[in-house]
């Protein structure tokens, strides 16, 4: 039983490293963002310029542009996840088309996001575009839109997964129950299945959206690359991470590269908190239902 | 015999090709408690989850022959509207965990989307809770959670739900299986009480059971209606010689 000490101190060490990285990550963006910090302060989260040129930077814009993506995302997302994982998990539970289409689906999740890119500007950009035309407004075809789109198809896969496994864990008992008691399948779905998976389905919508808040790639190329404040859902933008992206190689001016890098301790940050407020909402709905 | 409530005409019940349930005749007397009793796989949980169309949910189940609900064909009748005449309790209690005591009991009419006054609801609630005895004990605690209780007053909730829809006839699926001893016993004292109003159709694996609290029992084995009669004629002098294997413990 010697190995038993080892054993665990091989689980402390690699526990403890996480951690380390993770405060090791942290210091390395809070330094290199120091020179923006002492030249904007707090100022980083609400002037809304961003000019290389004059050496003058505020993220408000591409926060605006992060939050507005990922929640348009999370908004078309969402109704499409849960219907699908109704259709897996509920309706047809247990069958051989089941389990084949729960593997489709998560497929998607391992494409690149370079590729949803690719597809996205060969033909999303353009029927959005022809979209545009006909609403009157401006034609770009890339814009918070578009990315949108893209992002939603993206993160279904992890939305849905995460609610058909918990959909599928309602017990057949509580259903049965509520069919014995004259309720159609619909009453049965409404009053027993979904606030019984709610910890569940919530769940999936956050994961779907902290990767929405981080999609980069995919995000970049349709977005538009426009560092003002959107003025509308068609308008081109940027989010924190495309910003990042798209100026990261030619940031020459160190203040540029600096700030920068001060968006990205704002995105982790955002990311963390949202995750915070979102394990908050689970725990008190799973409160709710068991306790 | 007083008048039957629920009648079978050569009920046969399938799994598919399966056929479980072979061309049964039953008469369940109205206002009085009639016991299923058999060994295990011997169908009488599919028998009465016929009663209630319950059995047709399962993917390729099928009956053939007729049910008769008040001399009403029950395969005529909505579904939806046979449950709630026909009301079930199941051998583990299942309250809903997301929905209070309160909710728990009105759960029929909430999922059905009945509408009532509340003070209607307050009547249903409180006269559901003391015919299924349960009232005193949750009266206090009637907007907490149904899963905080015992097993055994869980159950009586899931019998108080079930009565709340005022139904004819409730099924009981082997109610005490999952329960000790006391709260057992509380429940078939409750079932004593309950058959002055409502006809109670229970299958059982207990034959002590099916002999204390029942006036007529049905025997049944490998899907076959057996025995059925009197409950305390079929106890002393059974005329099949598989009822009376089976109480004198010979198989089951």
């Amino acid at each position: 039983m010697k190995s038993e000490p080892t054993f665990k101190g091989i689980l402390y060490l690699s526990a403890a490293s996480t951690i380390f990285l993770l405060a090791g990550l942290f210091f390395t963006l809070l330094r290199h963002s120091l020179p923006s910090l002492k030249a904007f302060g707090f100022g980083m989260f609400y002037r809304s310029v961003w000019n290389p040129v004059s050496g003058d930077f505020g993220a408000f814009p591409f926060i605006v542009g992060t939050l507005f993506t990922a929640f348009l995302a999370l908004a078309f997302c969402t109704p499409f996840a849960l219907a699908i994982s109704l259709l897996l998990g509920e309706y047809w539970r247990g069958t051989t088309w089941s389990g084949i289409l729960q593997t489709l689906i998560e497929v998607p999740a391992g494409i690149p996001s370079v590729i949803y890119g690719f597809w996205g500007l060969f033909l999303v950009v353009p029927l959005i575009r022809s979209l545009e035309s006909k609403l009157h407004v401006a034609p770009y075809g890339v814009g918070i839109f578009t990315a949108s789109v893209i992002l939603s198809i993206m993160i279904i896969p992890y939305a849905a997964s995460l609610m058909i496994e918990t959909i599928k864990l309602v017990p057949y008992d509580l259903k049965e129950a509520a069919y014995s008691l004259g309720a159609t399948r619909v009453e049965v779905i409404r009053n027993v299945v979904l606030p019984y998976a709610r910890s569940g389905v919530f769940a999936g919508i956050l994961l779907a959206l902290g990767r929405a808040l981080g999609e980069t790639m995919a995000v970049t190329m349709v977005i538009g690359n426009s560092n003002f404040i959107p003025k509308s859902i068609f308008a081109p933008a940027n989010t924190m991470a495309s910003i990042i992206a798209n100026e990261f190689t030619e940031a020459s001016d160190p203040l540029h590269l600096s700030s920068l890098i001060e968006v990205g301790v704002l995105l982790f940050f955002l990311t963390m908190v949202i995750n915070m407020i979102g394990k908050a909402i689970i725990r008190r709905t799973v409160s709710g239902a068991y306790g | 015999m007083e008048s039957a409530i629920l009648k079978t005409e050569n009920l046969s019940a399938f799994f598919g090709s399966q056929c479980v349930i072979k061309s049964v005749n039953l008469e369940f007397p109205k206002n009085n408690v009639t016991a299923i009793m058999g060994p295990s796989g011997c169908g009488k949980t599919t028998l009465i989850r016929c009663m209630n169309r319950m059995h047709e949910l399962v993917p390729g189940a099928s009956t053939s022959g007729k049910i008769l609900l008040n001399d009403e064909d029950l395969n005529a009748i909505n579904p939806i509207l046979v449950r709630r005449k026909v009301g079930m309790v199941f051998q583990r209690p299942n309250p809903f965990p997301t929905m209070s005591i309160y909710d728990n009991v009105i759960a029929g009419y909430k999922l059905n989307g009945i509408r009532k006054k509340r003070a209607e609801f307050d009547r249903i609630v409180e006269e559901s809770l003391k015919k299924a005895a349960l009232w005193d004990e949750v009266k206090n605690t009637l907007h907490r959670k149904g899963t905080f209780l015992s097993g055994g007053q869980q159950q009586r909730l899931c019998i108080a739900r079930a009565l709340a829809m005022n139904p004819e006839a409730i099924l009981l699926d082997e109610p005490t299986s999952a329960l000790d001893p006391k709260a057992t016993s509380l429940i078939e004292e409750l079932i004593g009480e309950l058959e002055k109003s409502i006809t109670i159709i229970i299958v059982t694996h207990n034959t002590a059971q099916a002999a204390r609290i029942s006036e007529y029992t049905a025997f049944m084995y490998l899907g076959e209606m057996v025995e059925f009669g009197n409950t305390e004629k079929l106890f002393t002098v059974p005329k099949h010689k598989k009822t009376e294997e089976y109480l004198t413990g010979k198989f089951g």
